[in-house]
């Protein structure tokens, strides 16, 4: 009787690893396919967008700071044109003297009236209208609020009528309006990545239930849950890699047009809020945390639907 | 039958039962010894099957202990079953075949979950092809095929590794006298050069086909022979047979 033509110890190679295309060919029903690129796609766009939206804040903010932090405005209101300029003088006496002041510049009467053109109307009767005597200050860098309250009790003693207003004061509201469009942005991003993970999560049980007797046959042969799960992961990476790519240039793509938009406006505190080079490289990363994600998702799917089978 | 140097599988007091219903198999004992050709007989229902499933780690027992290959396997853990799946065969009853390979792929695939390079496969895969009659079918999917030769590429795909041990259930269910023979001729070649057989079968025509075996006879989830297998030709009386 001839000898059956088997390959012996076959076993004894080992595990060795059964990926790459020859596991694809073992489950070439594994495509994942379908809806799933789109929907990653569309999950990275809109991250991007929520992250890209994100850092301008974030720039926007900080580059408001650094203007404003170091410089506020004392006012001294006092109808009497001479009561004012002698109160005037005694605040630049008492600027000049204090620690925390760095500079300062007293405001020509004539500017002051320019600045409040717009609003009282210019040419005749303006003289009627006592104007403050307003003194621009920079401050020390660091210049908290306890400090600002000091020289405002100062100021208060010497010329009464006087107060002194950090810039970043009338900005508060704003900065803190900016901060919580940030966060509802990191809440957008973080809900993105749950409903991404979902979905796939969604996507592999159906596609594991399409390959449910190929697993079952593979498991019988001995083949291991990492060998079937890598097969998964194969499929989806290229969908996700697919998915990540094409949802990357829509975002930045909404993102470069948002942007033209806003220069368009010239405003200085907007102008301060586009995106930086790390920030591009940042918004490059969400794709791949996009596939880390699809793939972490699709393998932990399929090694769990493999725990039930003995 | 405690301690033989080559016993290879040895089922203690084995019992099963499939959920809460009554017990398919009820203290099934018996010792199979490395190198022989076991022929596993019983009506229908009598729970063949079932008792291979346990043999090739498909199914865990509901009580009883089961050493294969020198190991206690119902405490083993999951992740080391696969290594001793791959030192089995396994002719499933029903092929389990998969549909959207052809039928090289189908006998190449336990060679490949192996890990066995593709060009060192290719050849052995074609051979095999060649031995059970199906070389011009390997490129046809198993819907493709008939019955019998479905149950050929099934064969193939469960010796083509020169398994340890070949569980067979029902091989030659679907093919005629001849090629029944034929198939015995495989498995006996197979057994020749070291693999324990194990052929689950009420055709007690096929049992005739090979001298050398033992059989074990079932009947309604209990063995016939309480001591396990017994020499052909058994006892013409022989309550089991279906
Ligand atoms: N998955 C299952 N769930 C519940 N009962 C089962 C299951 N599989 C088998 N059974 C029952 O276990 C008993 C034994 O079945 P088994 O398939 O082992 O018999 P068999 O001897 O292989 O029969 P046959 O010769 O017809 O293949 C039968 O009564 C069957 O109904
Ligand atoms: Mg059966």
């Amino acid at each position: 009787m001839k000898r059956p033509p088997t390959i012996g110890s076959a076993v004894d190679r080992g595990l060795a690893p059964f990926r790459g295309r020859r596991a694809a060919h073992l489950l070439p029903k594994a495509r994942f396919g379908g809806p799933i690129p789109w929907v990653i796609a569309v999950m990275v766009a809109l991250t991007v967008l929520a992250a890209g939206g994100a850092l301008a804040l974030s720039n926007m903010v900080s580059s408001a700071r650094g203007d404003l932090e170091g410089s506020a405005t004392v006012q001294v209101i006092e109808p009497d044109a001479d009561a004012r300029q002698a109160k005037a003088a005694v605040v630049v006496d008492l600027l000049a003297q204090d620690p925390a002041v760095v500079g300062f510049r007293a405001v020509p009467e004539s500017e002051v009236a320019e600045l409040l053109e717009p609003w009282l109307g210019g040419g005749e009767g303006m003289e009627a209208v006592p104007l403050p005597a307003l003194i621009d200050v920079e401050l020390r860098d660091g210049t908290g609020t306890a400090e600002l309250e000091r020289i405002e009790a100062a100021l208060q003693d010497a010329a009464p009528g006087s107060r002194i207003d950090s810039q970043a004061q009338f900005l508060a509201p704003v900065l803190s309006a900016l901060r919580a469009l940030q966060w509802m942005a990191l809440a957008m991003i973080i809900l993105l990545a749950f409903t991404g993970a979902a979905a796939v999560w969604l996507a592999s049980r159906n596609v594991l239930g399409g390959n449910r007797d190929t697993i079952e046959i593979v498991h019988l042969l001995g083949g291991n849950d990492d060998q079937i799960a890598r097969v998964f992961q194969r499929s989806i990476l290229f969908d996700a890699i697919a998915g990540g790519l094409l949802g990357l240039v829509t975002g930045a793509l909404a993102i470069t047009l948002m942007a033209r938009q806003f220069a368009a406006l010239d405003s200085g505190m907007v102008a301060g809020g586009s995106l930086s080079a790390l920030d591009w490289a940042i918004l490059a990363l969400v794709p791949l945390f996009a596939v880390g994600i699809a793939v972490y998702t699709a393998r932990m799917t399929v090694i769990q639907s493999l725990r039930k089978m003995l | 039958m405690s301690t033989h140097e080559s016993d290879i599988v040895q089922f203690d007091n084995v019992g099963l039962r499939y959920g809460t219903e009554r017990e398919v198999l009820s203290n099934i004992s018996f010792t199979l010894f490395s190198g022989r050709f076991y022929f596993l007989t019983g009506e229908s229902g009598a729970g063949k099957t079932s008792l291979l499933k346990l043999l090739y780690l498909a199914q865990r027992p509901s009580r009883g202990a089961i050493r294969m290959f020198g190991r206690d396997v119902i405490t083993l853990p999951r992740d080391k079953l696969p290594a001793y799946r791959r030192r089995m065969g396994v002719v499933f009853q029903d092929f389990r075949l998969v549909d959207h390979l052809s039928a090289f792929d189908n006998i190449a695939l336990p060679l490949r979950v192996s890990g066995v390079r593709e060009a060192d496969l290719r050849g052995p895969v074609e051979d095999m092809l060649e031995w059970v009659g199906l070389a011009n079918r390997a490129d046809a999917r198993p819907a493709t095929l008939s019955g019998g030769e479905q149950q050929r590429v099934a064969i193939a795909r469960a010796v083509i590794g020169r398994p340890e041990v070949l569980v067979a259930d029902e091989p030659t269910g679907n093919v005629d006298p001849d090629m029944a023979l034929k198939l015995m001729r495989l498995f006996e070649a197979l057994n020749r050069l070291g693999t324990t057989v194990v052929v689950a079968t009420h055709d007690l025509q096929l049992l005739r086909k090979v001298p050398d075996s033992l059989i074990m006879r079932l009947s309604k989830g209990s063995l016939l022979d309480p001591t396990g297998a017994l020499k052909y030709p058994p006892r013409r009386s022989g309550g089991g047979g279906a």
